[in-house]
């Protein structure tokens, strides 16, 4: 599967976001940032996804539906936090009900500043997520045949 | 009589970038009641009040909302400056209008792509976002920002506009005019578009009454209330009416909507020609003030209002925000009632929820 990069999905959810990050994100798949044509496409579905970007900051309530949606996303896959209150917190670090930014609850792979963060940046986000996912099902392909070689 | 079954609507769904999470109870394909549950959004911004001092506070409040983050910094600015007991100079009055207005036009342009989307017009909804995204240039031309652009300080505004920048606002919306008068064609006009959207969702006026909605609901109801009207800012030297439609239904709203963003283009054109040639755009606010306000403003989707308590710290006592679209939820719990299954997304859309300003 050489040519996976060509052909991630991407899944979306705000976390406890102010909106702002959102319809950057939003932004960036319309046609005049057009984030598709690195081959990526959006989807509402979890389990067809590849690449999980996350906007705002985890709270008490949100952080179990953050890990399932992880969980229900297939192997390989790469999360990107999108603007500062993914990444920390944010200007909502000190509130009571925010536990910190994504990696609180997931394993984050690219951190994408800003408040909003522009979507030049988000897009600069996607195409180094990509590259990575290129790899990651690189290493995964890999083992899975080492994985037949030894059942063999 | 069919059985009864459960289905649970978000948090995570395609319809809303946003997590809103309702309960439908449905029997067949009808929805008997809708439960909405909130608080994935909750942060307690409110709570930071006792943390960032006076100042500071009018960045954190912007950050309610991205889509109407300015309306948000600007009434709690203005209730700030009630509390001092001073007036901003009259040039920051009109060019806290023109962004106001710009904000608002963004904001309903983004809506209505979003009710295309819900209809399953894709094209519809890359036009409205490309015209949006020239109003977000002639944001970002003036501020530095595209959603969220902190200009707002107590006792005025942190930018000026020059003469350029504001001849170029004013040819620049005559072409997003031009634009416009063609995809309303197609929401007004398109046969399939009004069978989506007429007669469904229904609120009457007495039931919008009742059930307290605000903003474009409201007013798609027959409600004439506008905050606007109050006459804070530059709105008192402005000359405009409510767009009022008495239908109720997703179409009016959806009609409401669009000939505000036309509305908006016409406030921003009045208020470049009365904007007054001055040079202080702020005025200095010192010492911790002590009392209390109660601002009342209209942002695109509805009224919001702001209270502040202080009692002469650094730190205010105080800060509430009371927002539309905790306002506009009953009604669209009651317009749910006895829905298609297939209508409540656009039921839920035609609302414009903002759910982080709802749950903060
Ligand atoms: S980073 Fe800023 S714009 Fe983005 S969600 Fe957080 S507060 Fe909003």
């Amino acid at each position: 599967m050489a040519k996976i990069k060509k052909s991630p999905w991407l899944l979306h959810y705000d976390g406890s976001s102010c909106n702002g990050c959102d319809i950057e994100v939003l932004a960036c798949l319309t046609p005049i940032y057009d984030a598709e044509r690195f081959g990526v496409m959006n989807t509402g579905d979890p389990m067809q996804a590849d690449i999980f970007l996350i906007t705002g900051g985890i709270n008490t309530q949100n952080a179990e539906v953050v890990k399932q949606l992880y969980n229900q996303m297939p192997r390989p896959k790469v999360v990107v936090a999108v603007g500062v209150c993914a990444c920390t917190g944010g200007v909502f670090k000190d509130c009571y009900n925010i536990l910190g930014g994504a990696d609180t609850v997931i394993p984050v792979d690219i951190y994408v500043p800003g408040c909003a963060a522009r979507p030049q940046s988000i897009i600069d986000g996607i195409v180094q997520a990509v590259e990575l996912f290129q790899k990651r099902s690189d290493e995964h392909d890999k083992e899975m045949k080492n994985k037949g070689r030894e059942a063999s | 009589m069919g059985k009864r079954s459960i289905i649970p609507y978000g948090p995570q769904h395609p319809v809303l970038p946003e997590p809103i999470h309702i309960d439908l109870v449905i029997e067949d394909e009808r929805v008997i009641e809708a439960i909405p549950s909130v608080g994935f959004i909750h942060r307690g911004l409110e709570s930071l009040v006792d943390r960032r001092d006076i100042h500071q506070l009018t960045y954190v409040i912007e950050r309610t909302c991205g889509i109407c983050s300015f309306g948000h910094g600007m009434g709690y600015c203005e209730t700030m400056e009630d509390i001092f007991g001073v007036e901003v100079p009259k040039r920051a009055k009109f060019l806290r209008t023109i962004w106001f207005e710009l904000s608002r036009m963004h904001s309903h342009l983004l809506w209505l792509g979003l009710l295309a989307d819900a209809f399953g017009y894709e094209n519809l909804f890359y036009q409205c976002w490309r015209i949006r995204e020239k109003v977000l240039d002639l944001i970002e031309m003036t501020t530095g920002g595209r959603v969220i652009f902190s200009v707002n300080k107590i006792g005025g505004v942190l930018k000026d506009i020059s003469p350029e920048h504001l001849r170029l606002i004013d040819s620049s919306i005559d072409d997003i005019k031009a634009e416009l008068e063609v995809i309303k064609k197609t929401f007004i006009e398109d046969s399939t578009v009004q069978s989506r959207l007429r007669g469904i969702g229904i609120i009457t006026k007495e039931q919008a009454h009742a059930l307290g909605c605000a903003g474009p609901v409201a007013r798609a109801s027959g409600i004439r209330c506008d905050m606007r009207k109050r006459g804070y800012e530059a709105y008192q030297f402005l000359d405009f009416e409510p767009i009022i439609s008495d239908a109720g239904d997703c179409f009016a709203r959806c009609y409401c909507r669009l000939m505000e963003v036309f509305q908006s283009i016409d406030l921003i054109h009045q208020a470049i020609g009365m904007i007054p040639d001055e040079t202080d755009i702020s005025i200095d606010v010192k010492g911790n003030p002590t009392g209390e306000s109660f601002i009342r403003i209209e942002q695109p989707r509805g009224e919001a209002v702001f209270y502040v308590k202080a009692s002469g710290k650094p730190h205010i006592d105080r800060f509430r925000l009371r927002t539309p679209t905790f306002a506009n939820l009953p009604g669209l719990c009651e317009m749910l009632k006895g829905a298609e299954l297939s209508d409540v997304g656009l039921m839920v859309v035609t609302i414009d929820p903002c759910i982080s300003c709802t749950e903060r």
